[in-house]
């Protein structure tokens, strides 16, 4: 099979992925457009199979069955809850095959005579770099988000300084590579600096930043088989890396907009840090009035439209299906019911969409930020559960606070609010809430799921 | 310079394929960003062609043998569990089922 035959049965995966990222417009045909990308990634490795060259041996069998069980067991036990740890596992294992690729390939042409032509060798030194830093950060990330690893910011004086001496050696390692310098150790000190790198990097983002640390992960794994595919010569390389690195980038962007934060202020900002000397500046006065579950009961099923804004905290107390419950009883009763959506509600990019409808509930009752805001003024109760700082009005009205100018959900110009909270403790990112000092706010104290099973039934009972 | 026009044409396809993906990207919904994660997860996933080749070689020495079949495991399991977890999440999203007033309908009565 010569070369330009193996592209051109490779073309047939590069359409079937552009095909399954065009299904995923969607929701009705996301689905089908999963199994046409996975038809493709098939087809590419029969491709890769028959081509002349590549021997079937028990390295790829083996390889195979225990990637592939591994993979498969983690994909089908894994919670929703922790599908940002296993995106960021993901990552990371494309990260660095990417990664030992390149090494394989530099071992075996480096010493061949003649100098590597200049663009295989950068490629080499790029899916080298990007990959190995791709897979130690998502470990990181991995460990900070399964909590083995503390969420809290670490860090260090001089932490920066480590740190860019760290990239400028290894960006010296590489040039010296490109420039000639063609000996394995070279390499091999790279992709260790890397790893280094990689760990250093992600070690001072606080956890709740880590919604765009995966996603500029996910971009950088993209890169690295994109390079991978120059190192190659390989088209369907090129185009899933481009892809996917795409795709990492636009939501690294969406993200750091919905925090109103710059890419360089997530990476070198450690928000814990900054937070703690910022915030403290307005104190808050006022009473916090709290409420039984009856009363809110009474609340609910004597309003007309009510609004549920779901939090991280919702689906750690395993709520959703009781609040699932609660929506499709007060539908029951005519009262019209939504779910309010903030972009960052959850560990990832629409997190809080896969954990709603894990409990069934529709996606056409979940409401964007955007298409939800100026629907606040007419809505009779709120129900705030395990949300904190995407319905803190400080991030609009008060200048000094660290999360000014974050886009929010404005529940404080809704008629009532009900907030459920464990207890009157800061959010994620550390920040006092005016929200739950505002008079028309009531507080739900307890654990989210007693509190809405409670709901449940005293809306029933009514 | 053959070698140099290969690598001319292969940057033109990596622009195009960017300018491509975020068209296409932009187009999906924030409700199905994390599907869209999982997925191009799996999409690069991709870098199994270069594991295989890799692993693939004839005789290779200790070094090329090993991180074949290291890049294999990764490669495979980066494959396997990006499909199937994309799967599993894209089968839980439904449409509002006709409203219904009786009894039956949710699971959570009791």
């Amino acid at each position: 099979m010569s070369v330009a035959t193996q592209n051109l049965l490779y073309l047939v995966t590069i359409i079937c992925f552009i095909l399954a990222l065009r299904f995923l417009s969607s929701p009705t045909t996301a689905r089908r457009g999963n199994w046409v990308g996975a038809f493709g990634m098939a087809w590419a490795i029969g491709v890769t199979i028959a081509r002349p060259g590549v021997h079937v041996n028990w390295r790829i069998i083996v390889g195979a069955i225990i990637g592939g069980a591994f993979g498969a067991i983690g994909a089908r036990k894994v919670k929703m809850t922790a599908m940002p740890q296993m995106v960021a596992l993901f990552n990371g294992v494309g990260g660095g095959a990417a990664a030992l690729v390149s090494l394989a390939e530099f071992h075996n042409l480096a010493p061949l005579p003649g100098r590597l032509h200049a663009d295989i060798s950068t490629a080499i030194v790029l899916s080298a770099l990007i990959g190995s830093v791709s897979f130690a950060g998502s470990m990181v990330a991995f460990a900070k988000l399964q909590e083995l690893l503390s969420g809290r910011p670490i860090t260090y004086p001089g932490q920066q300084v480590v740190n860019g001496l760290l990239l400028a050696a290894i960006v010296a390692c590489g040039l010296a590579i490109i420039l000639g310098y063609e000996h394995q150790w070279v390499l091999v000190v790279l992709l260790l600096g890397s790893l280094a790198f990689g760990v250093l990097f992600v070690l001072p983002i606080g956890g709740a930043d880590m919604p765009v640390v995966i996603s500029l992960l996910n971009a950088f794994t993209g890169l690295a088989a994109a390079a991978t595919g120059f190192e190659l010569n390989s088209n369907v390389l090129i185009v899933s890396g481009a892809l996917v690195g795409a795709s990492g980038t636009l939501l690294t962007m969406l993200m750091g907009r919905a925090m109103n934060r710059s890419l360089a202020n997530v990476l070198f900002g450690a928000f814990g840090q900054v937070q703690a000397g910022a915030g403290t500046g307005a104190a808050l006065t006022g009473t916090v009035r709290s409420v039984n579950a009856e009363d809110v009961s009474i609340m609910l099923s004597y309003a007309q439209k009510v609004v549920v804004v779901p939090g991280y905290g919702m689906a750690v107390a395993q709520a959703q299906h009781a609040v699932h419950e609660l929506a499709e009883l007060l539908e029951s009763k005519g009262i019209e019911v939504t779910f309010a959506i903030h972009p960052v509600a959850g560990r990832m990019p629409g997190h809080m969409n896969v954990l709603l409808a894990e409990a069934n509930v529709p996606y056409t009752a979940l409401k964007e930020m955007d298409e939800v805001n100026p629907e606040f003024p007419q809505t009779d109760v709120v129900l705030v559960i395990g949300a904190n700082d995407v319905v803190n009005p400080a991030a609009r009205n008060e200048p000094g606070s660290p999360i000014y100018g974050m886009p929010i959900l404005n529940v404080d110009q809704a008629k009532q609010v009900v907030v459920s909270k464990r207890s009157m403790a800061t959010g994620f990112a550390g920040i006092d809430n005016p929200l739950f000092l505002d008079p028309k706010t009531a507080m739900l104290f307890g654990d989210a799921k007693d509190s809405v099973l409670k709901l449940v039934a005293g809306v029933k009972n009514l | 310079m053959a070698h140099y026009t290969l690598f001319v044409t292969e940057l033109t396809i990596l622009v195009l394929a960017i300018f491509l993906g975020i068209e296409v990207i932009s187009k999906v919904p924030t409700l199905l960003h994390t599907p869209l994660m999982s997925g191009t997860n799996a999409i690069h996933g991709i870098v199994i062609v270069g594991a295989l080749i890799v692993a693939g070689t004839a005789d290779p020495d200790l070094l090329t043998g090993w991180v074949g079949f290291v890049a294999m495991i990764l490669a495979a399991g980066n494959v396997v569990g990006g499909f199937v977890v994309t799967d599993r999440m894209l089968e839980m999203f439904k449409r509002r089922e006709p409203p219904k007033k009786d009894e039956g309908g949710s699971s959570g009565k009791s």
